[in-house]
Parts: structure tokens; sequence; C-alpha cells
């Protein structure tokens, strides 16, 4: 199975139209992969629906690079 | 001020019967039907079956995946007729002319596949897996948004939305703002697509299609005895309309003149036709026009294969022109072909009726088996005719009683 960093560069790729190996792991989704709003709502419920997880908005508005979602995903992923 | 003249310059189509203006076109002299088993969904359950699905369309010929993803598929539909009627026209969007130059293309009934999934979402998982896309992916003016976006096209930028008549409001609405003044170019025309459980089960509750399931092909029937009802069909039309003066300057290949505009309101019923409001339709697109009932030659019908619809147009139509003028005429439904497309009809079937007058030939009304003794028109049955064509009208009807007709002339 693929590594969480993996996982998560892969659902970026998908959501935002972006190439992995432009992925890098302090890429900003807005500021450097051309995410909007929309899209990073969207991004957060990929997320949540890969990792089978709840993300609350409180703490979905502080994931806004790759690093930090997987942060996230990692410390908080049901084994 | 003298009227500014409107012309067709540019032409798009995706349909049941082809995804490019040329093989729709060529399979529609052909008189092959689009018609088939709904593939969408199990339709197992439900009275009518059979749809006519627009096959083989490839969204990202147009759009990336990731911008196809937030867009319904009456969108795609309406951006990829959009692209090629704008590629068509040769137009080119500058500084100087973007302002100058809108886009009207409506639809009927908007994202309802979308609408329907994330209903299902939402009552599989709850409130946070509606998407954030949900809104602007299913709204029906965003196929005039998402192309003014792309090609940077800032003039009018709306949408009508009335029903089976929606394609052919928005066209004959554009032209009048291009006379008007409030643009020199107008991209414009119809979207839909709505083969879905809820579409099909709601025009199936109300008797109205067809559900000559085992044999899709003859299921749109117009004006023959044993015509069931319509066909749902999918897919999108659109025009480039022009300021004359404008196309002439730039070397634009003028594909006809629409030179007349007709509305009317039926107020009687909100599903059944009827026929004062199409009469009234018809005789204002001619007055509109300037032109006498003898000078038209072609009518592209909204014959959708209803039992009630086709006798009343035959009806409307001999009302309109008198009965000699009427019998003259070539009344046609391409409908026999595409099958019913809502919003999208006025669309695409004024693509057709400018292709008509364009190369002076008839389309076949096909599946004429026996011809309704009430319905005594020409429908140029099962067979294309080259025939001379200077005026073609075009006529759709929509539930509210809402009627539009376009007159387009040679030019």
């Amino acid at each position: 199975m693929e590594n969480i960093e993996q996982r998560v560069k892969k659902i970026v790729a998908e959501q935002l139209g972006v190439n992995e190996s432009e992925i890098k792991n302090e890429s900003s989704f807005v500021d450097d992969l051309g995410a909007d709003s929309l899209d990073t709502v969207e991004l957060v419920m990929a997320l949540e629906e890969e990792f089978e997880c709840e993300i609350p908005d409180d703490e979905a508005e502080k994931i806004t690079s790759v690093q930090q979602a997987i942060d996230y995903v990692s410390a908080h992923l049901k084994k | 001020m003298s009227r500014r003249r409107v012309v067709v310059t540019g032409l798009g189509a995706v349909s049941p019967v082809g995804n490019s203006v040329p093989e729709a076109w060529d399979n529609l002299l052909a008189g092959k039907s689009g018609i088939g088993p709904i593939t969408r969904f199990d339709a197992s359950a439900f009275s009518a079956r059979i749809a006519g699905e627009v096959k083989g369309f490839d969204i990202t010929g147009y759009l990336s995946a990731k911008e196809a993803r937030r867009m319904d598929i009456f969108i795609h539909y309406g951006m990829a007729a959009g692209i090629q009627a704008i590629r068509d026209s040769g137009i080119e969007v500058t500084n100087a002319n973007a302002h100058r130059i809108g886009i009207n293309i409506g639809s009927g009934i908007g994202g309802l596949p979308m609408i329907e999934g994330t209903h299902h979402e939402f009552l599989a998982g709850g409130p946070r897996k509606i998407s954030p896309f949900f809104i602007p992916s299913t709204i029906i003016n965003m196929i005039s948004g998402n192309l003014s976006i792309m090609y940077g096209m800032k003039g009018p930028n709306i949408a009508v939305v009335t029903a089976c008549t929606t394609g052919l409001h928005a066209i004959g609405l554009s032209s009048r703002m291009i006379e008007y003044g409030d643009a020199d170019v107008m991209v414009c025309g119809g979207a839909e697509s709505t083969v879905t459980p809820l579409a099909v089960g709601g025009f199936a509750s109300a008797k109205a299609l067809s559900t000559r399931n085992d044999d899709p092909a003859t299921a749109s029937r117009p004006w023959d005895t044993g015509r069931d009802g319509f066909v749902l069909g999918e897919g999108a039309g659109v025009l480039v309309l022009e300021e004359y003066e404008h196309a002439v300057k730039r070397g634009a290949r003028i594909y006809a003149e629409l030179s007349g505009f007709g509305m009317s309101g039926d107020a009687y019923h909100m599903t059944a036709p009827d026929t004062d409001g199409p009469r009234r339709s018809m005789v204002n697109a001619l007055k509109n026009a300037g032109i006498n009932t003898d000078e038209v030659h072609y009518l592209n019908a909204h014959g959708t294969s209803t039992p009630l619809g086709d006798k009343n147009e035959t009806e409307a139509i001999k009302l309109a022109f008198g009965i000699d003028d009427a019998r003259k005429l070539v009344v046609n439904s391409t409908k026999s072909m595409t099958g019913h497309l809502l919003g999208g009809a006025g669309g695409l079937e004024s693509v057709f009726t400018v292709l008509a007058v364009h190369h002076q030939v008839s389309p076949p009304t096909i599946n004429i088996f026996e011809q309704d003794p009430e319905c005594d028109l020409d429908y140029c049955a099962n067979e294309a005719r080259q025939m001379k064509i200077d005026v073609a009208l075009k006529n759709n009807f929509g539930f509210g009683g809402t009627n539009g007709t376009l007159a387009f002339r040679r030019v």
C-alpha cells in the first residue's frame, strides 16, 4: 500500500489538475498549485473520503499546504 | 436609423446523431435515427426505456479534466457546441471588440444529473458531502459564464429558460440585442442533458413519452398514425449571430440572415398545446421579417411526435399560412431522428434550419409509415429533398404555453 505522503499527493494532483511531479511537500495549495477557495474545500472532502476521517471546518482551514495535509492525516488516521 | 441586420456566421452541435455539425448533418440527410435504449441508468422499471443519447462524446477534447468535473453534462454539451461555433465563425476576440461580443446559451432544466447525484450523496453522508461546486456546476447560466471566461467575451452574458422553446428564444433575443446595438456578435443557443431517472420518470408520468421500447429507431414518428409520444434527446446547438456589416467587413462566411423573430404565449394550459399561440408566433415572425407566406418554402417544425402536438402544429400552420400556402410548404421534423432535446431543441434545430437554407435541401422526416389523415401537409416523408428555400421558419413550443418562431433568409 502507498504511504500517506504518496496518497495525499495523488489526491492533490487529481483535485487541482496538476502533475504529481510538480507537487512538493512545501507546496501551498493556493500560492503554488493554483487552487481557489472552492478547490480547497473540495480537496479536504477528497482527503476525508480517501482516509475515511472527518476534518472539522476549523481544522480544515489550517490545512493550506501539502505537508500540513500529510501531518493532519498522519495524526488522525484510524489504523 | 435603419434596422441593423443580423446574419449567422458560425454553427456548432453536439447531438444524438453526431458530435459535430458535418457529422450530424450527414446523418440527418441519410435519415439515420439517433434513438436507442437508455444506457445512462438502469431504466428497467420505467415505462419509457429509450432515448436519443449523445454517444462517444469526450469533453476533454474541449476542456481540462479538472474544469470538466465542475460542470454538469449540459454545460459540457453547451461549451463544446459553443466552442465549435466560435471556431467555425473565425471570430477573434480582441481588447477592442471583447465588450461587443455576448453569450446567451440557455437550458430548459439544467444540471439534473448532478442534482440527483448530490442528493443521493447527501442522504448517504449528510451535508458535508455536498460539493462546493454543486451550485456552479448545475445552474443554467453557467454555459454562458464559463464560455465567456474561456474566451474573454465581455458583452451581454445571460441565459434564457423557457422549457422547450429555450434555445429558440435565446437565438431570437440575441438577434434583438444585435439589432438594438447591445452587441455586434452573440454566441447563442441551447443545451440539455437530462437522461436521468427523475426526468424520464417525470415525463413518463405525464404520459408524454413514447413507450415503443422494442423498436427505438422508429419510436419518434411525427405525423404518423402510430405516434405515441416524444423520445427524450440530449445535446446542444449553438449559432454565432453577427451584425451584417461587421461580418462583411471581416470577410466572414454568411450561412443565412436571421430576418425575423416572433413570440407568443398561449395563456391556456400548463402542458397541453393551443392552436392560437403557435399561429400568432409564426405570424409575428413573418411580420417582423417583412415576409409574405408564399416566400417561405421550408418549415422546421416543433414536431415532437405526440398525438396532440403534431396535429395542433399542423392546424396552427394552416391558420398562419392559409390552406393554399400551407400545402406548398415543406414541413419537416428533425426530431424524428434526434428525439426531443428540450431546451437544446431550438439550438440544434436552428443549426439544421440554417443548413437547410445554406444547402437548399430539406432533411427527411423519418418513420412516416402511415401518415395521419388529420396531419395533411407535405412533411418530406422519409427521403431528403433538394429544393429551393428562400426563407425557412423554425418553430418551438414549450410547457407553460411559450412559443417562438425564427425566420432565416437565404443570403
